[in-house]
């Protein structure tokens, strides 16, 4: 079981690595959205604070977006997504693998330069320690619901649109936690509350997630 | 071994084939032939299990093929070459015997790239290969493959006649093992082993 997500998590991320255009481009798109604020808003600390936890996490569902549309649709035109149905393990293993080999490419990157891009909005250090847990649980969760989006749009012309349609109101819940808990560090309440349910959330949806996508995968193939 | 009862498939508002029957045992040769749009790769990815049949059954060792033992004992090339561009060809033949728990030393990968011509271009990108040479990456998976059932939609098309008879000779050996095999192919290839049955569709 072990065997197969390995597999194909060795597998996604060489092809990754080989295209490290793609993780470049989605890491930067989220490096220069967050960056645009304060340049926008101008100098006002307290307001940069109270901003910072929405600005960084819509910055990076919108970053997780960008990279989901390819998630499956590169396997499914070269036929490797038809031999992945075909191996002799269930395709919600595969899938497993596929979802962490996406957030090991597009999520972890987000969470490390989190830190950093949280300087440009004064958060103290505590709020910018919180802040990179939040988004380092929250992200698999993106990728875990993005997966189901890709999986049922793939094929289709104009996808990509309809994939964020799709995705987007899904994302909420993890929008909500993951900046409530900076939000409440930056206030003095204590974000562990909203960290609990983030890695609710995360569990639930890396754990069902792939299950539902085998299903929407296999209805593509036919 | 493999039984097909019944069979009929639907495609959009179409009936391309129904009340179909065929049984294959071990090292005997399905030759599906049919004019274009008669439902050979529907068929086909029937078989494999991708698309489920309107009505009938088919089974695999009198067992349903929707289980994955059945899909242990599966070897399907499609149309599409199913390797990645960005990997090199030894890089793709590892990686789909790891998907599909196969094992393949390296050494016997690399000397099945030998015998499909490739000798050399083992460390190239798949993307700087021609047509012909990503067909011949596809098939070098048949030369170590030892499950019973192959699948092969086209295998021959854009082949130089040096490969088709290579891979006829392959095709005999894995019969001559008691493998079993269906294809479709438009080109009369003569495999010089085992039973040949035909099914004309349309």
């Amino acid at each position: 079981m072990l065997g197969i997500i390995m597999a194909v998590i060795g597998r996604d991320l060489k092809l990754a690595m080989r295209r490290q255009a793609d993780i470049v481009s989605a890491l930067f798109f989220f490096i220069i959205v967050v960056s645009l604020f304060p340049l926008g808003i101008g100098p006002e600390p307290d307001l940069l604070r109270k901003l910072a936890p929405g600005v960084l996490w819509v910055a990076a569902l919108l970053a997780t977006m960008l990279s989901l549309p390819r998630l499956f649709a590169d396997d499914h035109r070269d036929g490797t997504l038809e031999q992945l149905a075909l191996a002799p393990h269930p395709l919600g293993l595969v899938v497993t693998g596929k979802v962490i080999a996406h957030w090991l490419v597009s999520g972890l990157p987000l969470a490390l330069i989190a830190p950093v891009l949280g300087i440009q909005f004064d958060l103290s250090a505590d709020a910018l320690i919180v802040l990179t847990g939040a988004i380092l649980l929250g992200t698999p969760a993106l990728s875990g619901i993005g997966a189901i989006g890709a999986a049922l749009t793939l094929g289709l012309r104009g996808g990509g649109v309809l994939l964020s349609l799709l995705v987007l109101p899904l994302y909420i819940p993890v929008l909500i936690f993951g900046a409530g808990a900076v939000d409440a560090t930056v206030t003095g309440l204590g974000g562990e509350g909203h960290l609990s349910l983030l890695a609710a959330i995360t569990f639930a949806s890396v754990g069902f997630a792939p299950w539902a996508t085998a299903a929407a995968l296999k209805i593509a193939l036919e | 071994m493999l039984e097909a009862e019944n069979l009929e498939c639907v495609r959009g508002e179409r009936r391309l084939f129904a009340g179909l029957d065929f049984k294959l045992d071990a090292g005997e040769l399905l030759y599906l032939q049919g004019r274009n749009g008669a439902g050979k790769t529907s068929l086909l990815r029937m078989l494999i299990g991708l698309l489920p049949p309107e009505a009938g059954k088919i089974r695999w060792q009198g067992a349903s093929i929707k289980s994955d033992d059945f899909r242990g004992d599966l070897c399907y090339l499609g149309h599409l070459n199913a390797i990645k561009e960005e990997l090199t060809p030894l890089e793709n033949l590892l990686a789909a015997a790891r998907l599909a728990d196969e094992e393949l030393s390296e050494d016997d990968a690399i000397d099945a790239l030998e015998q499909v011509g490739l000798a050399g271009r083992e460390d190239l990108a798949c993307k700087y290969l021609s047509q012909g040479q990503k067909r011949r990456v596809a098939l070098a998976r048949l030369v170590n493959e030892k499950r019973p059932l192959w699948i092969l939609d086209e295998p021959f098309v854009a082949l130089d006649t040096v490969a088709v008879d290579w891979l006829a000779g392959i095709i005999s050996a894995h019969l001559q093992r008691g493998g079993l095999a269906v294809m479709t192919t438009h080109q009369p290839v003569s495999i010089p082993a085992g039973t040949v049955r035909e099914l004309r569709l349309g």
